[in-house]
């Protein structure tokens, strides 16, 4: 059985029909990938798998439980967690206040601060700024504390939402690496990525949207060989 | 782990201030300064500037009609407190002799205040919830709007209210009169047995013992996982709902409880000034004590007494104070202007100009709470941050 399971989901703003039937799996361990030009609907699909815009129709199953139509607040509970498109940290918190807010729903202080360590571990330039105001750090340091924020949740799938708006090459590389590395410590991602790139390099498997329908599901590998797909989204002539 | 002096620096301030408050009555009674009066309604105010600091400081959710919480309160005591419903005659652990002075069984209902005050406690939390409700939705100026809404129907509702269906439930604008006096019993004092009009230090005590309450529970809910919820709501609401915040419910905890203490403010009030209109539950205090909370610093308890002391001390204190000089001036000089001019009604104006120029030079208020500081100075970060990256 899939970890996640999406089948036909139709999801709308106001009158505006976004995503037309999306269906997709995500299996434990992997990072799948979804890809597409800008308002093809890959944020619009994360957002509806996460409740925060609740699919109209269709079936979102998560280990074997639907959870179309729950609220955003439930999903981190059940183990899904979202590091939003443009970071969404809280400016006015520190480093640890932002890390704490992403282990708000859990009481084990002890390990609490296990997986504090962790991410630490995982992002030594957030540990040398533990005390220092979120907001005040540059874009790489914050797209850091976004995913080292969703990890506090301990969750079984992450929601990673275009973890290189913004970022300069060396830095995308390097929040990439840390993203395959979480993967391999057995966190599932489902990522929404345009530099499609990067996102191939290190995924298991990749959708490709175009104005809410997938018009191609492969393997990463092969995506990155496709023609169509090199010439749409990898940059190539 | 923290050493002797650190443990000093951190409580040694709020003892002492709470010590000087203590000992306030003699103080008062040696110098014959006479101010127990007034501290006394200063007191309430702060009480109520603390639970709208919930609301607005905490949870970040603008509130104009904070005063019908506090008119609640102060009705649930004159309701059940005095001989309004002249119909009935129910006493419950009242301080009240049972007889009235001619001998027949006192009308009205007459229940202890002390039970009343959670009464009204949990009254106008009911209110808050059943306000904040509908507002969930809304955010800044309609927020704004539909709190100044409700605060305005809620006396207008104790205006109308003398005729419902025929029956007298408000009594209108001549309002509830004769409300009781609160008493311990088992205090072997007079003074305590039944609050008086001469000695008003047992009313000192009590609303003293409020305040600290509210300051307390302030200060729990601030460092408490509600609280760090509500800074979480206040930056970013989709960010605050994935960490697994519920932002229905946090919201509308932070009305609920803001209510509770307008409302326990209120339900004092009542009984402490004996008879409440209508007419004393305007927008005035509303506006009044969200300049308090503004003034002293949004967030930051501390801030937020200071602001009600330092409002209150003008309009009790500095006003009637100034208009004796400029008075005395105008006698002197024999100006008719200055000799007749009503300073203390143009407190409103003073209070006005008093926020504009602290939202000019300090916005962040007098004492200010260190996140919110950064959200209002960081508008100006911003700005010069896009003029680079334009540039």
């Amino acid at each position: 059985m899939a970890l996640l399971e999406v089948e036909n989901m139709h999801s709308f703003y106001g009158h505006i029909h976004a995503l037309r039937g999306i269906s997709l799996t995500v299996e434990e361990g992997e990072v799948v990938t979804l890809i597409g030009s800008n308002g093809a609907g890959k944020t619009t699909t994360l957002r509806s798998i996460h409740g925060i815009l609740p699919p109209r129709e269709g079936r979102v199953v998560f280990r074997g439980e639907e959870i179309q139509g729950i609220p955003a607040h439930h999903m981190i509970k059940r183990g899904i967690a979202q590091s939003p498109e443009g970071r969404k940290i809280f400016h006015r918190m520190t480093v640890t206040e932002n890390l704490e807010m992403g282990a708000y729903h859990r009481n084990d202080r002890k390990e609490i601060q296990e997986d504090m360590v962790r991410v630490y571990d995982l992002f030594p330039r957030l540990k040398e700024r533990v005390k220092q105001e979120a907001g005040t750090m540059s874009g790489g340091e914050q797209q850091m504390l976004a995913i080292g924020r969703s990890l506090m949740s301990r969750p079984k799938l992450l929601l990673l939402d275009e973890p290189s708006m913004g970022l300069a090459p060396v830095l995308v590389e390097r929040i990439f690496q840390v993203i395959e590395e979480v993967n391999k410590q057995g966190t599932t991602i489902l990522l929404v990525e345009q530099n499609a790139n990067v996102a191939l390099e290190i995924a298991t498997r990749g959708y490709v949207l175009e104005t809410g329908v997938i018009v191609n599901a492969a393997p990463a590998e092969k995506l990155r060989q496709d023609p169509k797909v090199r010439e749409a989204y990898l940059g190539e002539i | 782990m923290a050493s002797p002096g650190a443990t000093l620096k951190r409580f040694g301030l709020p003892v002492g201030l709470i010590l000087l408050a203590f000992l306030f009555p003699l103080i008062n009674g040696v110098t014959g300064a006479n101010l127990m009066f007034p501290v006394i309604v200063v007191a309430v105010y702060v009480m109520l500037a603390l639970g709208l600091n919930i609301v607005v400081g905490f949870a970040g959710l603008l509130d104009l009609g904070f005063v019908a919480f506090y008119a609640l309160g102060a009705y649930v005591v004159g309701w059940f407190a005095s001989s309004h419903f002249s119909d009935v005659s129910f006493r419950f652990l009242s301080a009240l002799p049972a007889q009235s002075v001619t001998g027949r069984e006192l009308p009205g209902i007459h229940v202890s205040f002390w039970l009343l005050l959670l009464v009204a406690g949990v009254f106008s939390g009911l209110w808050g919830v059943i306000i904040g409700a509908p507002t969930l939705r809304l955010r800044g100026d309609y927020l704004a709007v539909v709190t100044l809404g409700f605060g305005e129907i809620i006396p207008r509702f104790f205006i109308n209210g003398d005729n419902i269906f025929g029956y007298n439930l408000t009594n209108g604008t001549v309002g509830i009169k004769g409300i009781d006096s609160p008493g311990i019993a088992f205090v072997p004092s007079r003074a305590w047995q039944q609050f008086g009009t001469l000695d008003l230090s047992p009313w000192y005590y009590t609303i003293l013992v409020l305040v600290l309450i509210t300051v307390f529970v302030n200060i729990r809910l601030r460092d408490s996982r509600l609280g760090r919820a509500w800074v979480a709501v206040r930056e970013d609401e989709t960010a605050a709902a994935a960490m697994g915040v519920n932002l229905v419910t946090t919201k509308l905890w932070a009305y609920a409880l803001g209510a509770v203490f307008g409302g326990l403010a209120g339900a004092f009030y009542g009984a402490f000034i004996k008879s409440i209109f209508p007419s004393s539950f305007s927008f005035n205090v509303s506006v009044l004590v969200l300049c308090m909370v503004i003034l002293g610093g949004m967030g930051n308890i501390y801030g937020v007494i200071l602001g009600a002391i330092v409002l209150q001390g003008i309009n009790f204190y500095l006003l009637p104070q100034l208009n004796e000089w400029v008075h005395a001036i105008g006698e002197a000089l024999s100006n008719p202007f200055l000799a007749a001019v009503d300073l203390p009604k143009y407190n409103f104006f003073l209070f006005g100009v008093l926020l504009v120029v602290m939202m000019l030079l300090r916005p962040e208020g007098i004492i200010p709470n260190r996140q919110r500081q950064e959200e209002l100075r960081e508008g100006d970060e911003d700005d010069s941050a896009t003029g680079l990256t334009n540039a």
